[in-house]
């Protein structure tokens, strides 16, 4: 856009101005230098033979992979965390979606009050209700069970799904759906051959974002689970918590698997959602 | 195709729908006959819309009952119905090919894919998009989307086809096109249409009669030429191009005749017109067609007004002009004239309708 | 026409109530049952503590220093913590909102919210720790030496590592409010003679304000309930004995579930009374559309 103006002399808000950017700039690239530099420093240090009082370790060595892989038992905690994350996922999208859609397209009610009681638990953080929720789990036997850990598990990611859903199915116009009724498709074939191809990629979206979501889902799986029904992130804090007990190295090359394992979901949640709705719960900016 | 459609006649017999108090339709009775065009016309919130979702049963009608021949229908789930309909956004699939979009009424009714391929092709045919049909429905343009919508409706070969203001999206010329287009696949199909429009010049075009709604009522019920002519109601009238209202005092004495000519007073000026009804009198309202208002000299009677502005139309010229009294006029002239001038508007009495009664 | 006419499906579906509205009820009784009925459980044994009196454990928390100090601890790391995110977000965000490379920058910024708390504090123990890189080269640049500079096991590596994570977070909600006005109003002020302060001063921060708070509440209870880092990174004894530590600590060493409630309860009652105190003085901003008016 051009001003209708002459060129003019460099002036003190100018210098004002550039100065500014470059200070955004600089902290924004001291920020990522820094976060680069504690994910380095981890990977690093998951290679290190002996790293002590020096910028770089003295040789590099995978040897504390195998250790680690037998000291933590990370099969097995491996093997829980694909169960827990699998069941949140299939779960969360079976009870979310059709809530959504049932939010989405139909006015009842105490729809409000409704949807204040699924935006509830995702604006406590998990740490607040985790400890009533807990109790409760303990008290009725699934406390330290896996089936304990997935039902905590779902209080966050179900009203996330609905909230994600949501907007996804108001933008399809609900003539498309009348128009396949109306040329014979009853509930079902509706559903088949008209609503689940429109909404794969938003389900597909949502689902993902649970995935991710669940692996690094700390509190509420630490404060639910027992010895034997440990995810990968909270057998990580143990270990730790617990620093001393074992080699900083193997430790570390836990958190490079634990790494590993939550980037490749997140690689590939990326292809299919902007990054800012990781943070963002679906229709945010309606403030 | 189409010729092996066998009904005789769709009945609506007193149909109602509310919404909570409102009476968003009422008392709907009509009977349609095969083979006929029918267009519900109204503005927006007369209910035609809610007529045309009860006989397609997205809605659910809360008094009345629709018949098919003897077939009751209006209990009847919307997928049992087997009527087609084009909607107003087309609401084509957004992930089928045209020819999918096209052939999925056939394939929900479980036709046999050799007969499927055949129809849909016929369909295609019918509507002119033989290049089209493997393309998804976003790289269409609107007017062809529109084909999609209407080949998808006729596939299924329907006894109805119902049409909810499908020509509202597309512009001026192409709806001309498409017009005589659905026109002509109404006539091969030889089924019954009903079209929901507010465009009374798309409803006397296509319609065989035209049925007017408003407030959820039935106004008038006829043929293009009927409702053009002799529209039964002032509000049918405004509808039907007459613009201007002039509200004056019956002059003639007792009451008038259906049909006869009355003479009423409008400010000082009196003008002769035709009475559709009985006029009870005194109070009266005057429609003129904008087209049949011109300037008269002084010595006619006619309305005195100011010019306010006026434009050249291309064959001659049209002006809105306001009285002392304040009332709105608009008129055809056939030489220029200006604005602020003063100018006296009359009309040829059989141009000028008396209805009964004052502001509507 | 009588009501009674109408069938009874008609009026149910009417009224929202069909088979599509039931649809909701599998989540609303997970909602319900795992969350609803935890919370009210969790108050009601609150008030119902070991030594059988009704305020009891309330009593025991505001008495104890070393229970109710750890309000003040919180909030001494989550209020900086969050207004120094916000502060810092709100200019970045406005100078990434229209580049290209925007997808790049934003997939960086949600690495630490992926990885998550833990996976952070372990490597920020190496990274700041006294033999780190970030120290090393401090004391190369002659800005400190190990001795003097202490990062971890204390207030600050807990507030880092809010910084790292939290950050992000306020920095991403505030890009999608930012992105949320539409350019045609910075346009239109642009044409009128506004240069970029003054837009942004006239413009983008009264339509920006509700969002911002509604950044800040969602950041600050996040930082609010601090867990992971405050026990790896801090000194979980002392200077950082968050509020969330204290209610675990009652939980899972003392098992009084009674008195961990309470605390639990206690911790969500400050969260609320910032958020409700903060999105009241939303009210005092425009909160329409920020998208220009289109009809």
């Amino acid at each position: 856009m051009t001003l209708l103006s002459a060129p003019r002399a460099v002036t003190v808000r100018d210098v004002g101005a550039k100065l500014w950017v470059i200070s955004i700039w600089t902290l924004l690239i001291f920020f990522v230098i820094n976060l680069f530099g504690i994910i380095g420093a981890v990977l690093t240090s998951s290679f290190a033979t002996r790293w002590l009082r020096s910028w770089f370790p003295n040789g590099l060595t995978t040897n504390w992979y195998v250790s680690a892989w037998s000291e933590f038992q990370l099969g097995d905690v491996l093997m829980t965390t694909f169960q827990v994350v699998g069941a949140v996922v299939v779960l969360s999208g079976l009870i979310g979606v059709p809530a959504a859609y049932a939010m989405a397209r139909r006015e009842f009610k105490g729809k409000k009050l409704v949807m204040l009681v699924f935006l509830l638990p995702l604006l406590v953080p998990p740490i607040t209700y985790g400890i009533p929720l807990a109790t409760v789990l303990y008290q009725t036997g699934f406390g330290g069970s896996l089936i304990g850990v997935i039902l905590a598990n779902l209080v966050p990611t179900v009203p996330f799904v609905i909230l994600v859903m949501i907007p996804f199915i108001e933008q399809i116009d609900p003539r498309i759906e009348a128009a396949a009724r109306v040329f014979g498709a009853g509930t079902f074939r509706l559903f088949i051959h008209v609503l689940l191809p429109l909404l794969t990629p938003g389900i597909l979206a949502a689902l993902l974002l649970v995935l991710v979501r669940t692996i690094a889902m700390f509190e509420l799986t630490f404060l639910t689970s027992g010895p034997t029904s440990q995810t990968l992130v909270v057998a990580l804090y143990y270990a730790v918590f617990a620093a001393g007990v074992r080699a900083v190295q193997s430790i570390d090359a836990m958190a490079v698997i634990y790494m590993g394992l939550t980037l490749i979901w997140l690689v590939i949640a990326l292809r299919f959602v902007n990054p800012t709705q990781i943070v963002t719960r679906g229709k945010q900016a309606r403030a | 195709m189409g010729s092996h459609i066998a009904f005789q006649s769709l009945r609506l017999e007193k149909v109602g729908r509310t919404f909570g108090a409102m009476n968003a339709l009422q008392d709907l009775t009509l009977e349609i006959k095969r083979g006929e065009f029918i267009a519900l016309l109204g503005p927006s919130g007369c209910g035609k819309s809610t007529a045309l979702n009860c006989i397609a049963g997205l809605l659910a009608t809360t008094s009345g009952a629709i018949w098919l021949d003897d077939v009751r229908i209006d209990t009847l789930a919307v997928e049992d119905r087997g009527f087609g309909m084009v909607f107003q956004n087309y609401a084509l699939f957004p992930h089928m090919t045209v020819r999918s979009n096209i052939g999925f009424g056939l394939r929900m009714r479980g036709v046999a894919k050799a007969e499927l391929e055949r129809r849909v092709d016929a369909a295609i045919r019918t509507v002119r998009l033989e290049s089209q049909a493997h393309k998804l429905p976003g790289q269409l343009s609107g007017g062809q989307q529109q084909r999609v919508a209407i080949a998808r409706a006729i596939a299924i070969d329907p006894p109805l086809v119902l049409m909810d203001e499908p020509l509202s999206n597309l512009d001026a010329k192409l709806r001309l096109e498409m017009r005589q287009e659905i026109r002509r696949i109404h006539q091969d199909l030889g089924g019954v249409t009903i079209y929901v429009t507010h465009d009374q010049d798309e409803a006397l075009s296509l319609a065989d009669r035209i049925v007017v709604l408003r407030e959820g009522m039935i106004r008038q019920v006829g043929t293009p030429e009927d409702l053009y002519l002799r529209p039964a109601h002032i509000d049918v009238a405004e509808f039907m191009g007459f613009r201007n209202r002039l509200e004056g005092t019956l002059i003639s004495d007792g009451s008038v005749q259906p049909m006869a000519r009355a003479s009423a007073d409008f400010g000082g000026t009196v003008l002769e017109g035709v009475a559709l009804h009985s006029l009870p009198g005194p109070a009266v309202t005057a429609a003129i067609r904008p087209d049949d208002l011109t300037p008269v000299d002084a010595n006619h009677p006619g309305i005195d007004a100011t010019v306010e502005a006026f434009e050249y139309r291309g064959r001659d010229f049209f002006g809105t002009a306001r009285t002392p009294a304040g009332v709105e006029l608009f008129f055809r002239s056939e030489v220029p004239l200006h604005a602020g001038e003063a100018v006296r508007l009359s009309a040829d009495p059989s141009k000028i309708l008396i209805y009964q009664g004052g502001a509507a | 026409m009588s009501g009674s006419a109408i069938p009874f499906r008609v009026r149910l579906a009417a009224s929202g109530l069909d088979g599509v509205t039931l649809l909701v009820i599998p989540a609303m009784v997970l909602i319900l049952a795992l969350f609803v009925y935890p919370f009210s459980y969790g108050l009601i044994l609150s008030f119902h503590p070991k030594d059988g009196s009704f305020l009891g454990n309330y009593g025991h928390f505001f008495s104890d220093p070393f229970l109710y100090g750890t309000i003040y601890t919180t909030l001494a790391l989550a209020l900086p913590v969050t207004l120094l995110n916000l502060v810092a977000a709100v200019p970045v965000a406005f100078r990434i909102r229209r580049m290209r490379h925007q997808r790049l920058i934003t997939t960086i910024l949600v690495l630490p919210i992926t990885l998550g708390t833990v996976l952070v504090a372990e490597g920020m123990l190496n990274y700041f720790g006294p033999q780190g890189w970030f120290i090393r080269t401090l004391s190369i640049l002659g800005l400190g030496s190990p001795a003097s500079i202490k990062l971890v096991h204390n207030y600050w590596g807990v507030f880092l590592s809010l910084v790292i994570t939290g950050f992000p977070f306020t920095f991403l909600l505030t890009l999608s409010y930012v992105s949320g006005i539409d350019v045609a109003l910075e346009n239109a002020a642009a044409t009128l003679g506004a240069r970029s302060a003054a837009r942004f001063r006239t413009i983008f921060l009264p339509l920006l304000a509700p969002g911002l708070a509604i950044t800040f509440c969602l950041s600050f209870v996040q930082a609010y309930s601090v867990f992971p880092s405050a026990v790896l990174l801090g000194a979980p004894a002392g200077p950082t004995r968050v509020i969330s530590i204290a209610a675990y600590e009652a939980a899972f060493e003392q098992y009084d579930y009674s008195l961990a409630s309470a605390i639990a309860m206690v911790m969500g009652a400050v969260q609320l009374v910032v958020v409700v105190g903060v999105l009241m003085s939303r009210s005092l901003f425009y909160r329409g559309p920020a998208a220009g008016a289109k009809g």
